[in-house]
């Protein structure tokens, strides 16, 4: 591991994991990328604490307690914070449930009919507690910049990164830019 | 001899009666607009198309064009504006674009396309509306809705039929139809109603159309609203 490289830390919060599918989805550039960045805490390292990052890319939103410590854990060990997709940036598909009664929610999953756990809500001390709403992290903490899309492109996270890594303001092309 | 005005800088000519937005629009030069649509009368509510004439800002969709005015549309100042304005509407209504059908195709999602917005910014209402399955052909979803009247306007316009209206005001408005129930499916609007057909996002949606068009090949996946809306970007 080089000194001088840049560190880089991901976390999926209320998220399906798609962006950081999308990040894969760099491909080969990977390789390049790889020479120029390394990872602190992210599910390609499986480290779990987050130490001192250049940069923090955030995907998914705040739903439950566990979410709000990884996401202030983020914040105070990186230097520049990305919400990257959909969810980080506005609760996304999670944020569908704002409109319903936390209590239903889970009758509707656990309880009826077809649902998970067939008549038992989960009720494990370990398990952290969900919040009745679910926010974009910019509402927990003070994000520096936004990737928006569902997920951003292969080619959008490209360039995004390479704009940043350079120090350049990331700006996207036009057909780039996408909320879905 | 027609008369002209000039928009930042171009010079736009202009019928007696027209507005500083009708003027644009025949010229092929671009206002950011949501509520406006030359098909009806102008409703001024977005504020979108605030312009700088002759040094004050005016809603140009509603602002009659008069010769010599000097127009200023395309600025840093007055796009930030326009940003505030479109951010506002993401959070003061629950637009959750991966999970809505008109993506892609949507005025309000185009714009922010257009003015490069990268987030809501602002904190989120996630207010509580109700959307209304009721009428076999036409699915309305309130969460989408920025209140610019089109649908209210095209009923009464065009159809003549008085569907929709607001009810309410500032944060209380609320998109009512005409029913004693108040139900979509219990009014008289019928799928073919120009109504049915003008919203600028996913409010207002016919049923059974959803993904005709798969996403990634919409309108606005690759062309801007500017050259949807001015016949532009062909070179
Ligand atoms: S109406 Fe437009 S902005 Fe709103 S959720 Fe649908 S696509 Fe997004
Ligand atoms: S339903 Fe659509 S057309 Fe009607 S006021 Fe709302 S956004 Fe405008
Ligand atoms: S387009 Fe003029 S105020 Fe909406």
């Amino acid at each position: 591991m080089s000194e001088n490289k840049v560190r880089i830390a991901t976390c999926s919060l209320a998220g399906c994991f798609g962006c950081h599918m999308s990040l894969l989805d760099i491909d080969e550039r990977l390789f390049g990328l790889i020479e120029l960045v390394e990872f602190d805490r992210s599910p390609l390292t499986d480290i779990k604490r987050c130490g001192p990052c250049d940069i923090g890319i955030v995907e998914g939103g705040v739903c439950n307690a566990e979410n709000v410590h990884v996401l202030k854990e983020f914040r105070k060990n990186c230097k520049v914070l990305v919400a990257i997709g959909a969810c980080a940036i506005n609760g996304g598909v999670p944020a569908m449930r704002n409109n319903i009664d936390l209590w239903d929610c889970f009758q509707e999953v656990y309880c009826y009919e077809g649902g998970l756990e067939c008549g038992q809500i989960p009720n494990d001390p370990e398990l952290p507690l969900p919040f009745d709403k679910v926010h974009p992290i910019s509402e927990v903490v003070k994000v520096d910049y936004f990737l928006p899309g569902c997920p951003p492109s292969g080619d959008a996270i490209w360039k995004f990164l390479t704009d940043l890594l350079n120090g350049r303001e990331p700006k996207l092309d036009y057909e780039m830019l996408h909320f879905d | 001899m027609s008369k002209t005005i000039t928009i930042d800088g171009l010079a736009v000519p202009f019928q007696e009666g027209q507005t500083i937005m009708d003027a644009a629009l025949a010229s092929g030069v671009y206002i950011p607009h949501l509520c406006h649509n030359p098909e009806f009368k102008p409703h001024g509510s977005c504020k979108l198309c605030t312009v700088n004439v002759n040094g004050r800002n005016v809603a140009s969709c509603t602002m009659p064009a008069v010769e010599g005015q000097q127009v200023l549309s395309d600025i840093a100042e007055l796009n930030a504006d326009r940003l505030a304005l479109t951010q506002m509407l993401f959070v003061e209504g629950n637009h959750l674009c991966p999970a809505c059908e008109k993506t892609g195709n949507c005025q309000l999602q185009a714009v922010a396309y257009y003015l490069g917005m990268m987030s809501p910014h602002y904190n989120h209402f996630y207010p509580q509306r109700e959307a209304d399955a009721s009428h076999p052909d036409v699915m309305l979803d309130r969460n989408r809705c920025i209140y610019c009247e089109l649908c209210v306007r095209a009923s009464r316009e065009v159809d003549g039929k008085n569907v929709f209206g607001l009810s309410g005001r500032g944060i209380k408005t609320l998109l009512v139809v005409n029913s004693a129930s108040g139900l979509l499916g219990d009014t008289d609007l019928a799928v073919t109603d120009k109504a049915a057909h003008v919203c600028p996002t996913g409010a207002i949606l016919i049923k059974r159309h959803g993904y005709a068009v798969p996403i990634g090949q919409r309108v606005f996946d690759h062309i801007t609203i500017k050259d949807v809306q001015t016949g532009g970007g062909d070179e």
